[in-house]
């Protein structure tokens, strides 16, 4: 649904985002984390065609981003929670959303259909004569994406959705967040809540200008840690250790009685690494993985 | 071009300005006052036991001074409102959201342009017609006919629009550069010293604000309207707003 083939943006002398290449699958949630000044907002304009690009190539759809006859039915088919919410304090909830709808074409039936739905599933129905600039930070933020979702479009983009929320109405948001991904929409999600990230998305990419990582949460965190078995006996001694180098594995550390062993396919190697303990006169009372958070991951790529 | 999306942009626009009340007097207080007190002026200064020397003869350049004061009006009162209408935009950091619609950039500038335009006219033509009765009604019976309607506020009320178009224009370029209403603003009275010359000239007899004169002025600031409409239309493009827009 979102491709981008060595997309380049450059300010001048500063490059913003270089050679970005990445492909997002239609009703996937793909998390885009970096740094602040990583380039994610310059990607997000660019897909959005708010911004041009200086090379390199973008479609979304069958629709090429910066070529000129593309560019609305891009805008038509996306809809944007842009990372300032940007509300019309002046107006209530219903009229900054009605206001949004007519852009789309959407007939007053249907808008009025589409405001109460997103109003409705958000909490805020009660509040919709209210003035938006009365509302509390999450409020405005649910009323901003009730406000991207006005159209239905098939690709949200989404920059920091749950920034400013409640516990509770972030898991609201994230909870939306998968309904849509179950009505295979595209969902191009910017956070640095990686706890979320990891929660909600599909995959990740992690941008420092350049792309430095990209895949599922768990591919990341394989690809840079390895995977660890970790083993909790009743008592480690020597003979048990040299068993399981024995058999060609390497042990990283020994804690409290319990080994941590590297390990490449834990799921066919760890029964070979039991029985070896146990022929070695080990009583193993657990068995876990460990490896390493998203956060770990992010913040060792990132430090790079 | 999608009127109808630039009348969306021009009818929130004006929902909001109903809820400014800076706004509203802005756009209430000149037109009311140039077409209530100048009428109440003359008839003080036609009933006062010495009248000041105002008779049929004089009493009609009286009373074409007082309208320039309309066109003066037209370049004033679209500096509060389309400093608001863009700036305040800008403060909201409303205007992405608003980019990232199918909207072109021309009919939001077209939207924008519509709401800092219609409400300052509207105002100037309502301020006109009461200044026109009042003058009329206060002015009848030492005139001996009645001075209004008549061609020389007919081609203030054509220079008018364009006077306000101009301001309009000119506060997009400057809007691009600020993002302080109150700034915006005094920055955009700047441009009405111009219109305030020619009223001085005329007023002290270097220049003559007749109807030959005001065709020709309504030419000159329809050609500065073209212009500037080119250079706020560069002014406003997506990318140029989202990056180089203070």
């Amino acid at each position: 649904m979102i491709n981008t083939e060595n997309l380049t943006k450059n300010f001048g002398n500063l490059t913003a985002v270089e050679d970005l290449t990445l492909h997002v699958d239609e009703g996937e949630v793909f998390g885009f984390l970096g740094p602040n000044g990583a380039g994610k907002t310059t990607t997000v304009r660019m897909l959005c065609c708010l911004i041009s690009k200086t090379s390199g190539k973008a479609s979304i759809g069958e629709y090429e981003i910066g070529n000129r006859a593309d560019q609305q039915k891009i805008r038509r088919m996306i809809g944007l929670l842009t990372e300032n919410v940007g509300l019309y304090e002046e107006l209530s909830a219903y009229d900054n959303l009605d206001f949004y709808g007519r852009f789309y074409k959407l007939g007053e039936q249907k808008r009025k259909e589409q405001i109460e739905y997103f109003l409705k599933m958000l909490g805020l129905w009660e509040k919709r004569n209210d003035a938006a600039g009365t509302f509390s930070k999450g409020m405005k933020q649910k009323l901003a994406i009730a406000r991207a979702m006005i159209h239905d479009p098939q690709v949200l983009f989404l920059d920091e959705p749950t920034a400013n929320l409640d516990p509770e109405a972030s898991k609201t948001v994230r909870d939306f967040i998968l309904d849509l991904k179950k009505e295979k929409r595209t969902i191009f999600l910017n956070t640095h809540l990686l706890d979320e990230a990891e929660k909600i998305c599909d995959r990740v990419a992690i941008l420092k200008t350049r792309l430095i990582a990209i895949g599922t949460p768990q591919e990341l965190r394989r690809s840079l840690s390895g995977r660890k078995t970790k083993v909790q006996l009743q008592r480690v001694d020597d003979a048990i250790v040299e068993a399981v180098k024995k058999i060609g594995f390497q042990i990283e550390e020994i804690i409290n009685n319990s080994l941590v062993i590297d390990v490449s396919d834990p799921e066919k190697e760890n029964s070979a690494i039991l029985e070896a303990i146990e022929a070695a006169g080990g009583h193993v009372q657990f068995v876990t993985e460990i490896g390493s958070t998203l956060e770990d991951v992010y913040l060792k790529l990132v430090r790079g | 071009m999608d009127l109808q999306s630039a009348w969306a942009v021009a009818a929130k626009d004006f929902k909001i300005f109903k809820r400014k009340s800076s706004v509203i007097y802005a756009c209430v207080v000149l037109p009311l006052v140039v077409g209530i007190a100048f009428p109440l002026i003359v008839q003080y200064a036609l009933y006062n036991s010495k009248n000041h020397g105002i008779n049929a003869f004089t009493l009609p350049a009286f009373m074409d001074a007082f309208s320039i004061w309309f066109l003066i009006g037209a370049a004033i009162i679209p500096t509060a409102i389309a400093s608001y209408s863009l700036v305040g935009e800008k403060i909201q950091k409303s205007l992405e959201p608003l980019l990232a619609t199918p909207m072109t950039d021309g009919e939001i500038l077209l939207g924008k342009t519509i709401s800092g335009l219609v409400v300052p006219v509207a105002a100037i033509y309502a301020g006109s017609i009461i200044f026109m009765v009042l003058m009329d009604f206060v002015t009848q019976s030492t005139l001996g006919y009645l001075y209004y309607p008549n061609w020389h506020i007919g081609a203030i009320l054509l220079v008018a629009p364009l006077a306000s178009l101009l301001s309009v224009e000119i506060n997009v370029i400057i809007s691009s550069r600020l993002n302080d209403v109150r700034t915006a603003q005094q920055l955009g009275m700047l441009f009405i010293l111009p219109f305030m010359g020619l009223y001085i000239a005329s007023e002290f007899g270097f220049f003559a604000l007749n109807d030959t004169n005001l065709l020709i002025l309504a030419g000159v600031v329809f050609i500065i309207d073209v212009v500037l409409f080119f250079v706020s239309k560069a002014t406003f493009q997506r990318e140029e707003i989202l990056t180089k827009w203070k």
